[in-house]
């Protein structure tokens, strides 16, 4: 962390504004906000506001509006100058008195949708104004699952944080485990041993495996193709079997603490069995995918992103790389084991639902090929070190999930406990894409463009 | 395209269900009436009232081919409106309340609500924050509890599956 006077503040926003950096993440605590930037490098800025406010970021570069406006419900810091003074994580006591957008014209009607919806999905309320089929406008409004995870995280043991931080998200359980993990980590300047690094990678790759087995399927199954989704979901549930085998939970919720990792690998059989399995069965399913004329009429040129969008909210995952965004934390910062193994990040450069698709194929792929790496030099010895406090600090890391970066940022107090954490979704910089995705699309796409972001709400509803 | 269709069909993995005597027996209790209205069909629909999204991975799971939900007569549908059984996972946050409190009042008599996961029985990690109101039997009344962190996809089934079977 570094403290900084108010005119440092101002340049980090007008070089954000300017896009020579990305906005990773802003977030405060009393009487302090931060805000966490990426130029090459990581750096956390922090700065004093004793009397509660300070200058905004989001009235010069938008990426930062929802974070502001957030980080003002959950500790009363008020952005000076931000145009958007609406709650957004706070609901207060009416929670049907929000004040969407206005979109007036001859015609265009509302569609209220949520925040429980028809499927079995997370809550979420959108709006949508539309002219006949096509929608105008979508306002999205969250926070339904905001369940106070700062203020739990504020004094918790290592051992209670690490379980919250393991279901802030649950489809992300491994990659914010692993993040709070390193953050913990690098506060206490401690290595965890080399076998727990490398199971630690094997448990990543079968999530995102698992994921993007799960989003294809269901992509697919809101274009009415429900074939894929009866086929990746027999893949997807011996994925998560292999998992529940080898690691003692079917999405090893809890197998990766600070410090090493719970569980140790008995047998790679099950595991190497999966690979062969998925690799057999696989590529009938993306050949069917891509000859299916009906489906690819659906996806093609279906809920477009801009490159200079994606660009300029730093949006990660698939949604950043299907709008030719070439950043993933595993290559571009990079973390152990991954600097030791061979793979390739996919990049499209089209933008639409059926880039969205492709790059999840083509990292299942990837991931495949890193498990098995993984396992052929998998290393011998322990898994787990123990974690004693030994100093007060603050540590960063970040973590690539299926859906784009996660941030973990941490203060350790002299007891070992955490003092303030803060968790940051990829989803926070894709969710106002989504709304841009959607314009000009019809009322029916929505479901597809939705799964093909597949953002996660409890994650940013924190 | 029809190959790869035919594949599917070449080798079943649909997997029987064994009763779990724990779930049965907690079913026993439910209400007898309710249960000779509704028969052996069961419409679900299911609420996230604040959870993590854990467990709505695994209520997903049921409708794959290996748990194949629909088998035993029972469904997920899109409205509470045509609902005999809420499925509620999470630990109702206060920005939730009033969903689940509508969506309870839009489902039909008779009903029943199903907690699921460890948030909505009340002992999650959860429990005490000032953004949660806690278990879901403190917003709407609750006639069976499925717990985990998430309940697997057979310990879901086994849960509903007492609802229909236990007399």
């Amino acid at each position: 962390m570094t403290l900084v006077d108010a005119t440092y503040w101002h340049e980090a926003i007008r070089c954000l504004a300017a896009g020579e950096a990305t906005l990773l993440g802003l977030w405060g605590e009393p009487g302090r906000v931060h805000m966490a930037v990426f130029d090459n490098a990581v750096v956390v800025l922090s700065l004093d506001c004793p009397d509660g406010s300070y200058p905004s970021v989001g009235a010069h570069h938008p990426p930062a509006i929802r974070l502001e406006r957030a980080a003002r419900d959950l500790h009363g810091l008020h952005p000076t100058g931000l145009p958007d003074g609406r709650p957004w994580l706070d609901h207060g006591a009416n929670p049907t008195g929000y004040a969407f957008l206005p979109a007036e014209g001859e015609g265009l009607h509302q569609i209220p949708v949520g925040p429980v919806h028809a499927g079995i999905i997370e809550p979420g309320h959108f709006r949508f104004t539309a002219d006949g089929e096509t929608v105008v406008r979508l306002e999205q409004r969250l926070g339904y699952v905001h369940k106070g995870i700062d203020h739990l995280l504020h004094g918790a043991t290592l051992e209670q944080a690490a379980r919250l931080a393991g279901r802030t998200s649950g489809d992300s359980t491994v990659a914010y485990a692993l993040a709070f993990a390193r953050a913990v980590e690098s506060v206490l300047g401690i290595e965890p041993p080399p076998r727990a690094v490398w199971l630690r990678g094997v448990m990543a790759e079968l999530e995102r495996i698992a994921n993007h087995l799960g989003d294809f399927g269901a992509i697919c199954n809101d274009a009415s193709f429900s074939i894929m989704l009866a086929h990746c979901g027999i893949l997807r549930e011996r994925v998560l079997r292999c998992a529940a085998a080898c690691f003692g939970h079917r999405l090893m919720m809890d197998c990766i603490v600070p410090g090493g990792v719970a569980v140790d690998l008995a047998e790679d059989d099950s595991i190497r069995s999966l690979i062969d399995g998925i690799r057999a069965r696989f590529p009938a399913l993306v050949e069917l995918y891509d000859k299916t004329a009906s489906l690819q009429d659906r996806t093609v040129g279906t809920g477009i992103v801009s490159a200079e969008l994606v660009r300029r909210f730093g949006a990660g995952g698939h949604v950043g790389r299907a709008s030719g965004r070439d950043f993933d934390v595993r290559r571009s910062i990079g973390y152990p084991p991954y600097d030791r193994l061979q793979f390739d990040v996919p990049v499209r450069s089209e933008g639409d639902v059926n880039a969205r698709v492709w790059v999840r194929i083509k990292e299942i792929e990837q991931s495949l090929s890193l498990i098995e790496q993984m396992l052929n030099d998998l290393p011998g010895g322990d898994v787990r070190i123990p974690v004693a406090p030994r100093r007060p600090g603050e540590g960063t890391a970040l973590a690539e999930a299926f859906r784009g970066d996660v941030l973990v940022w941490l203060r350790l107090d002299s007891a070992g406990r955490v003092d303030r954490c803060h968790l940051r979704d990829a989803s926070w910089f894709q969710w106002p894409l989504l709304e841009a995705a959607i314009e000009g699309n019809i009322v029916a796409d929505f479901p597809l463009c939705n799964k093909s972001f597949n953002c996660s709400y409890s994650g940013h509803d924190l | 395209m029809l190959r790869t269709l035919l594949q599917g069909l070449r080798s079943p993995v649909t997997e029987p269900v064994t009763p779990d005597p724990e779930i049965a027996a907690l079913a026993a209790n439910l209400d007898r009436a309710a249960r000779r209205r509704l028969g052996r069909s069961l419409a679900i629909r299911e609420v996230d009232a604040g959870s993590c999204n854990g467990c709505e991975l695994e209520i997903h799971a049921l409708n794959n081919a290996f748990y194949d939900l629909e088998r035993f007569g029972l469904r997920f549908v899109a409205s509470p409106r045509h609902a005999d059984v809420l499925l509620v996972t999470g630990p109702v946050t206060r920005n939730m309340r009033e969903g689940l409190e509508r969506t309870w009042r839009a489902t039909p008599d008779p009903k029943w609500v199903v907690a699921v996961g460890d948030c909505a029985a009340g002992c999650g990690v959860f429990a005490d924050s000032p953004a949660c109101i806690g278990a879901v039997e403190r917003v709407v009344p609750v006639d069976l509890v499925i717990r985990g962190c998430p309940p697997t996809p057979m310990q879901l089934l086994q849960g509903l599956l007492a609802l229909l079977s236990a007399r």
